[in-house]
């Protein structure tokens, strides 16, 4: 891997002067994979905050090659632009490698964009799909989506008198695209630059399709100071709630040791969209999450452990 | 047809489906990437190009994507990577692609589509009728329709270097008649792998996504200040592509002594009758405008080929000395105000001093068919028109039980 230093003297392919708020997480999952890429770079993005914040016209602030094209086809844009480099590489009439790498948000990846990317997973394209996770649609006013997690306040899972939050567990969509048996899954988050650069470079390295999950807070719709952007990221892998892992041909291993498992709540405690699960009547609640972190938790030890002992 | 085509020796006539002509075409226009979805009728394009693909026959990237919104989707990316990019489509494939459509326009990407018409659901039918494209009108993209299998192919070769033209930069549908063309068997005229190869050319794109030494940014967030001059290019490449079309066919009559206009008109000249159409219904009127001429009727018919751009003052022009006009429509706008290309030639036909008396008759939803008899209706109305200087009834149903 690429050290510090080598990275702080690459050139800059995401740049400053883009529109995301103060304390926005996206912008770091953008720049350290330009960074971590070794080629010239085609990204192709969905619509959401990283879209509509990194390229207003006549702005933008990608220095790669870039297109938008809808909210939930990015991985079949990316699809026919990793075509379109076969063939013209076949033809003779291109001869440059690319590292071809789409952007999602959860909203766009995890629901209305699902089926493209399972479809491009399947087809084995040369690409990396990242999704960089923030828990809900955060560009239309923070509405739930299925990454959400159980009991969170969105603007269309509000916490009212009768209903406390989001009512469903959220969709393990890491998982499900390592069942595609792709060859490298992994997530991790913002907070974690080294392992999240170690997993992009590995990911570009693959020959074939990759997935890489990228949680990545975002200060609106969370409700936490934005000087805490890396510290709340790097909490959710303290607590278990979001293990930072990777699936290498299908051998699954954690890439960030949890030394001491914090409680779920003391994370839940600092982001304003939790904050009515600490009303009196709603310790249930709060136990329920800390029971379904543990189970999801001690499945993913005994994956990994699983694949240790296949792998020994 | 020009006789020309039959004394070139390379000229070969061979009996093929409409769906194999089109798959040919799309052969010999060799694209790079061609993303595409099964669906009854257009199927067997993608079957057929498949054993291309499969034989080593084109070196083009075939992406069996999992929708149709993902194949007009990778197509676009296809495309604004610089690759020559194609796929194909019916019906409700179409309705899929609905929203990507207009971003293959507007992103100024020249795809080319054959597009096998069939009726919308619901309630679900596979057979012919236009209400699939004739909903994608204002989609931004060039419409040319086909009378038969010869016109498809011939449409589609030609649409490739509309597309690509630096004036137009934009995607073209190609449509022809589900069954009644797309598995109807014909003689058709081919060009030789070699000329269909010279003819397209290679495409020149301006900007490409994999131009490493000048990244672009492509599709931004483009708000008050742009979107509307964005929008005002787009409808300039439209009103360009009209001299486009023509500059092709042209180009095109000269390799394959097959002229093609915006429109063709049959026995109008001195008409004092016409039907206007689309499709493979024009071969069936055709024959009832020779039987009406052999009875000393003046009956004419007018078949349209470019539907968008729609060549509003050449229509004029063709239709505004006529005295009754029938307007023939596969499709129903479900507006109760008629078909859409009665709605668009009205329009059209507005600002003529003398204008014809003027009905419309919606026919053939769902692949009902077109006898003889029901063209001699029409023509009869139009008789009755004439006579009574009345149109009786503005909005018909054709061979429907009502
Ligand atoms: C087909 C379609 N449906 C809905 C929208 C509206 N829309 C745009 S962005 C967005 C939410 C994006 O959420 P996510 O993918 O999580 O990205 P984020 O904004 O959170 O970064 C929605 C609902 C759209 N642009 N297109
Ligand atoms: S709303 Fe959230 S995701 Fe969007 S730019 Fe602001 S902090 Fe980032
Ligand atoms: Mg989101």
């Amino acid at each position: 891997m690429a050290t510090l230093k080598e990275m702080a003297s690459k050139e800059e392919l995401f740049t400053g002067g883009h529109r995301a708020c103060a304390g926005c997480a996206f912008p770091i999952a953008a720049k350290l994979a330009l960074k971590a890429a070794n080629n010239p770079v085609v990204v192709a993005c969905a619509t959401g905050c990283m879209e509509v914040a990194t390229t207003i016209y006549p702005y933008t602030a990608w220095k790669s090659s870039f297109i938008h094209s809808a909210f939930e086809n990015a991985a079949a844009t990316i699809s026919g632009v990793e075509a379109a480099w076969q063939a013209l590489t076949r033809k003779g009439k291109l001869d440059q490698k690319f590292d071809l790498i789409a952007f999602g948000g959860d909203g766009g990846t995890y629901d209305i964009g699902f089926q493209a990317l399972s479809g491009a997973m399947e087809r084995g394209h040369n690409i990396l799909y990242i999704c960089y996770d923030n828990g809900a649609y955060m560009n239309t006013g923070v509405q739930r989506s299925s990454a959400t997690p159980f009991g969170t306040h969105t603007t269309t899972s509000p916490a009212g008198r009768v209903q406390q939050g989001k009512r469903q567990l959220r969709k393990d969509l890491t998982q499900i695209i390592a069942a595609h048996g792709v060859p490298y899954v992994a997530q991790t988050t913002t907070g974690h630059w080294s392992d999240y650069v170690k997993k992009v470079e590995k990911a570009l390295a693959v020959d074939g399709p990759a997935f890489i999950n990228v949680l990545a807070p975002c200060r609106l719709g969370w409700g936490y100071p934005p000087e805490d952007t890396v510290k709340i990221a790097q909490e959710a892998v303290q607590c278990c709630f979001w293990p930072a892992y990777e699936v290498e041909n299908g051998v699954w291993r954690i890439t960030v040791k949890v030394r001491e498992k914090t409680p779920v709540a003391d994370w839940l405690k600092k982001q304003a969209r939790f904050r009515h699960l600490f009303r009196p009547g709603n310790e249930g609640l709060l136990e329920e999450i800390q029971a379904e972190v543990d189970r999801k938790w001690a499945e993913l030890l005994k994956r990994t452990e699983e694949s240790a002992e296949l792998s020994a | 047809m020009g006789n020309s085509a039959l004394a070139n020796e390379a000229v070969k006539s061979v009996a093929l489906t409409g769906n194999e002509a089109v798959a040919t075409a799309m052969r010999q226009i060799h694209p790079d990437v061609v993303a595409a979805y099964p669906i009854t009728p257009q199927t067997e394009i993608v079957q057929i190009f498949s054993t291309f693909v499969a034989d080593g026959l084109v070196q083009t990237e075939f992406v069996p994507v999992e929708s149709e919104h993902s194949a007009m989707s990778a197509t676009v990316g296809a495309s604004a990577a610089g690759a020559r990019a194609m796929t194909a489509t019916s019906a409700n494939g179409l309705a899929l692609m609905w929203e990507v459509l207009y971003i293959a326009a507007g992103l100024r990407l020249p795809i080319v589509m054959p597009v096998v018409n069939r009726a919308l659901s619901a309630p679900i039918n596979i057979h012919c009728d236009h209400s699939d494209t004739m909903g994608a009108r204002d989609s931004g993209w060039i419409q040319l329709y086909s009378e038969n299998a010869q016109e498809a192919y011939d449409n589609l070769i030609q649409a490739v270097r509309i597309a690509e033209h630096p004036e137009v930069n934009l995607p073209v549908m190609v449509m022809m008649d589900g069954f009644i063309i797309s598995h109807g068997m014909e003689n058709v005229f081919l060009l030789s792998d070699e000329e269909v190869r010279k003819f397209v050319g290679e495409r020149k794109p301006h900007y490409t996504l994999l131009d490493a030494e000048n990244p672009i940014t492509v599709g931004p967030l483009d708000l008050q200040d742009f979107y509307f001059e964005h929008r005002r290019q787009q409808a300039e490449a439209m009103f360009n592509a009209d001299k486009v079309v023509q500059e092709v066919a042209d180009e095109f009559a000269k390799l394959s002594g097959r002229q093609y206009e915006f429109f063709e008109a049959y026995k109008l000249d001195d008409a004092e009758m016409a039907i206007v159409v689309i499709g493979s219904t024009a071969g069936t009127a055709k024959y009832v405008v020779n039987e009406l001429r052999a009875k000393g009727v003046k009956a004419g018919l007018l078949k349209m080929r470019m539907f968008r751009p729609f060549p509003a003052a050449r229509l004029r022009e063709a239709l505004a000395d006529i005295p009754a006009v029938a307007v023939m429509d596969r499709a129903d706008s479900l507006a109760a105000c008629g078909g859409p290309l009665f709605g668009d030639l009205r329009a059209a036909l507005y600002s003529a001093s003398k204008r014809p008396l003027m009905n419309n008759y919606i026919y053939g939803l769902g692949g009902r068919d077109v006898t003889l008899d029901h063209i001699r209706t029409v023509y009869q109305d139009l008789e009755e028109m004439l006579r009574t200087g009345e149109v009786k009834r503005e909005i018909n149903y054709l061979g429907v039980r009502e």
